[in-house]
């Protein structure tokens, strides 16, 4: 059995996730949760896969030939769309953050609420 | 809680973590043995039923375009939440780069920069564009050629200036073409409720060959709709974050 890319999968999250947990600027941290995010697609593609088959479009193909499942890729998809929106969000919501306090690191921004 | 603190706690949770990922991962099929069923069939029906061959944009757009919908206006409230977060708030007012920095002139963008995204532009329009119209054919549909539509206007902003990006996309514009991509993708699923069919039923004739423009019926449609959708939300989203450059909290305000 292979399992290299659920291993790739498990270190992007570690990596993400301690990058969210270390982070000292609220950009950077929205960054390492987009890496965070980022294990997900190749996790959805990996559980997909069918050793030998090909993309699921059959424009160019016979309907029979044996393709990867089409599933987990819409999947994929909606995934990045609401990366997207998320990131797009808490973007607004670290310009903000800037505005009113003067600061992005999650550390001082943890005192002001006091 | 001071950062070591935090670390300790994050690597003793990513320990577990860890030991719950290895666990569920013997579960897993190995890499490259999907199992089925659920893909399998639809790669087998879905060119039949729909005549689109491109079967990842029949499931987001027929199968499960219900929950599309539901993704859709994702986006459609995060474009709205950004534009609430960074209304002008009491106390802000315009004011340009240049009455922060007196006496020192913004640097003028370099020929090099203007030139590539002048070359590009077009293309740009009509990559986007092509992928927006062809989600029954091959891969593409209206999420991906919204987002490389948008890719256009912020090319224009590259090659000129804040000014002329406002220009060529008035925020009524886009705040209309958003609402159109939003509500015509509600609208196609609604048409099929007076045929007494279910929300989202595919009531447009679906074409003979399969994949060709003319076929798929609302999936074609829908994923045109989208595609206006989702290039208006990026540029709504991009030139809200832009605009804040302009913007600065007065001075004891």
């Amino acid at each position: 059995m292979h399992i290299l890319p659920f291993v790739v999968v498990a270190w992007i999250l570690a990596v993400g996730l301690y990058g969210v947990v270390t982070s000292r600027h609220l950009v950077h941290q929205i960054v390492c949760l987009i890496v965070v995010q980022s294990s997900t697609y190749v996790l959805l593609l990996a559980v997909g896969y069918v050793t030998g088959a090909v993309a699921p479009y059959f424009y160019d193909i016979p309907v029979h030939t044996p393709a990867v499942d089409p599933v987990v890729q819409a999947l994929a998809l909606t995934d990045v769309v609401v990366e997207a929106a998320v990131t797009a969000l808490l973007l607004a919501f670290a310009i903000q953050a800037h505005k009113r306090f003067g600061t992005l690191d999650p550390q001082e921004l943890a005192d002001f609420k006091g | 809680m001071t950062p070591s603190a935090r670390r300790w706690a994050f690597l003793i949770a990513g320990a577990g973590l860890v030991a719950f990922y290895l666990w569920g991962l013997t579960g897993l099929p190995g890499f490259g043995d999907y199992p089925g069923p659920y893909g399998f069939i639809l790669n087998q029906v879905a060119v039949g039923q729909t005549k689109a061959t491109a079967v990842v944009s029949a499931i987001n757009f027929e199968y499960r375009g219900f929950d599309t919908v539901g993704e859709e206006f994702i986006l459609f409230v995060a474009a709205a939440g950004v534009s609430v977060v960074l209304r002008h708030l009491r106390g802000e007012r315009d004011r340009s780069a240049m009455d922060e920095a007196l006496g020192r002139g913004a640097a003028p963008t370099s020929d090099a920069v203007r030139m590539v995204a002048l070359v590009f532009t077009g293309p740009t329009v009509v990559i986007g564009w092509y992928l927006a119209t062809h989600a029954q054919t091959s891969p593409s549909g209206g999420f991906q050629g919204g987002v490389v539509l948008a890719t256009a206007f912020i090319l224009i902003y590259l090659s000129g200036q804040f000014l002329m990006f406002k220009r060529v996309s008035p925020v009524a514009l886009a705040d209309a073409a958003e609402a159109v991509g939003a509500g015509g993708f509600a609208l196609v699923g609604l048409s099929a409720l007076p045929l007494s069919m279910p929300y989202l039923s595919n009531v447009l004739p679906l074409g003979h060959t399969p994949g060709a423009i003319d076929s798929s019926g609302t999936i074609a449609l829908i994923s045109l709709f989208v595609g206006v959708e989702v290039a208006a939300a990026f540029v709504l989203i991009v030139g809200e974050l832009l605009e804040q450059t302009l913007l600065v909290r007065q001075e004891g305000g």
